[in-house]
């Protein structure tokens, strides 16, 4: 028999985070902080909407784009919360979830060979999908010292003759990171001057604690570059329903659209109908959401700081990306360690691209309960290993670990 | 900050001072101050427990009685209201609007115990005109806490 499978798939590896998985899901009473989901249920009155769909038998396609309704809310959103005007009949399609936007908006607009500059430490899908879409990844490493913000010099460096898309992955998962409006003009510069499109995944854009979210297509000159994709999953913790959206140039949706034409119809109906209902009458809902993640950042912050665990301030998203360089110990090794010695599940950082190296991801998406129990067996973990260093057993130590 | 604080300590009474201080992003001492305030100008009543006596062998009644009375000279609602609440086993008293007047939650060990209370107790308030008890068969949902099924996480232990 011939070899059934495509060479470009098998060659991509399997996520770093599934191996993880596996160890983490036979471990019995395991504590886990990695889930990078909300914990929240979906808002009743959003729920309702669905099964009320569901009764009054709207169980049909939809248009491929979405329903009408939708694309209308997705628009008076977009202009009440970022002052972005998008023409709702071509400018806005429902996707499953934001990943299938990621996905399409990539191979709408990559050539075999053409660059994608993808920011790392970032989420698992944007080196894949630019493989499986022709194009090459090229990876810019972030780094904590500009809190894992993309700089200017960062982004120069990596662009060639070939680039022709940056990504831009913020509120970012798993760092926390956020880009202000001068972050972002800085780069615009840039961009608008080599000629680059954005791919600029704004899934957490309701989840920041200090400014509103500034959007890239805000910035004069970028709108017409940006592909700006964005969610329910987050905001209105909806994960389960599968619904996102894009909203962007014509000239690129369209192509999008006949993608997600041929490969999915339409996102899926009753998710669809709930999804108006949210942006209708949820923007309590994603308040409240936010103030309980808020508290949980503040407590978590404040807990690890006192651990003598670094961890600059993430202003987004719900993870917290703390540095554990001090116990000469790599991300993997401390992650199992915390796994098998106090049954505390944390993802490393490195399942996030190899700069992760030496942070973990630790989700906040818990109750404060659940996250206080965590923090007292993290606590007699690292008591133990300052322990260890103190005692001399530990030989791999790195130099500049202030004593506790 | 007064609200902020309220709002975790109505839901989670147990937090300490440091860790809510963390949370709220204040000051330690800052907090503990405009709590024992708050104690003092009886914002703060009280630190209880959520407890769902039906998942223990304790056996309890609980009643909830609409009491009518007339308001005479010289002893108007709240005047009666206290001569209710005085009682040990009644757990709540609160003034209504329509049909009747007075909302009474009583604890018990019997259903018998209830019944004296108020035959011998309630009813013979001289403003009491009258009384309908209503024993209460199951909580569901008790200060904003669905008690009949415990928090379950269902989500993936990891998700990336």
């Amino acid at each position: 028999m011939r070899n059934p499978l495509s060479d470009t798939i098998v060659k991509i590896p399997p996520s770093g985070i599934r191996k993880f998985f596996d160890v983490v899901s036979e471990m019995k009473g395991a504590i886990s902080l990695g889930v990078g989901e909300p914990d929240f249920d979906t808002p009743w009155h959003i729920r309702e909407e669905g099964i009320y769909s569901l009764e009054k038998g709207r169980t049909f396609y939809t248009s491929n784009a979405g329903l009408k309704e939708l694309k209308v809310e997705i628009c008076n959103y977009l202009k009440r919360r970022q002052n972005l005007e998008y023409d709702y009949n071509t400018e806005v399609m429902v996707t499953v979830g934001g990943s299938e936007a990621i996905d399409i908006a990539l191979r709408a607009m990559l050539n075999p060979g053409d660059e994608v500059l993808i920011p790392q430490p970032s989420y698992v899908s944007y080196v894949p999908c630019t493989v499986l879409a022709g194009g090459v990844p090229v990876i810019i490493e972030l780094e904590e010292k500009d809190q894992f913000r993309l700089t200017p010099e960062k982004l120069l460096e990596k662009i060639t003759p070939a680039s022709k898309v940056l990504i831009l992955p913020f509120p970012n998962n798993p760092t926390g990171a956020v880009m202000e409006r001068s972050d972002l003009e800085a780069i615009a510069r840039i961009i608008e001057e080599k000629d680059l499109f954005v791919l600029s995944d704004e899934i957490y854009a309701e989840l920041t604690y200090k400014e509103k979210h500034v959007s890239i297509a805000e910035i004069p000159g970028m709108k017409e570059r940006t592909v700006l994709i964005n969610g329910f999953s987050k905001a209105y913790a909806m994960t389960g329903w599968r619904l996102g959206y894009a909203a962007a140039p014509e000239i690129i949706l369209k192509q999008m659209l006949k993608i997600h034409q041929y490969a999915i119809m339409c996102a899926p109906t009753t998710s669809q109908y709930a999804a108006v209902e949210a942006l209708k009458n949820g923007d309590d809902d994603i308040a409240r959401m936010k103030e309980a993640y808020d508290e949980r950042r503040r407590y978590l912050l404040h807990a690890f700081r006192e651990l003598g665990m670094d961890c600059f301030e993430p202003y987004g998203a719900f993870y917290m990306f703390p540095c554990i360089k001090r116990f000469g110990m790599t991300s993997d090794e401390f992650a199992t360690r915390l796994l098998q010695e106090e049954g505390i599940a944390i993802v490393p950082g490195t399942a996030f691209g190899d700069c992760g190296e030496g942070y973990l991801r630790v989700s906040y998406a818990y109750s404060l309960q659940d996250l206080q129990r965590a923090i007292a067996r993290i606590r007699r973990f690292v008591d133990r290993l300052n322990g260890e260093s103190s005692d001399g057993c530990q030989t791999q130590k790195t130099g500049n670990s202030p004593e506790e | 900050m007064r609200e902020k604080i309220l709002a975790v300590i109505e839901k989670n009474s147990r937090i300490s001072v440091k860790e809510l201080a963390a949370l709220l992003g204040e000051n330690e001492a800052a907090v503990a101050a405009e709590i024992d305030q708050m104690e003092q100008e009886h914002v703060i009543c009280g630190y209880h427990t959520l407890i769902n006596w039906d998942n223990t062998d304790e056996e309890k009644v609980i009643a909830l009685i609409e009491v009518k009375v007339t308001p005479q000279r010289e002893m108007g609602f709240d005047k009666i209201a206290e001569r209710i609440y005085q009682y040990p086993e009644v757990t709540s008293v609160y003034l209504m609007s329509g049909g009747y007047d007075f909302t009474v939650m009583i604890e018990a060990k019997t259903m018998r115990a209830v019944a004296q209370f108020v035959a011998e107790k309630l009813s013979t308030i001289d403003s009491v005109l009258s009384t309908a008890t209503h024993f209460l068969l199951k909580k569901y949902k008790d200060h904003g806490t669905v008690l009949c099924e415990g928090p379950q996480d269902e989500r993936m232990l990891i998700v990336p």
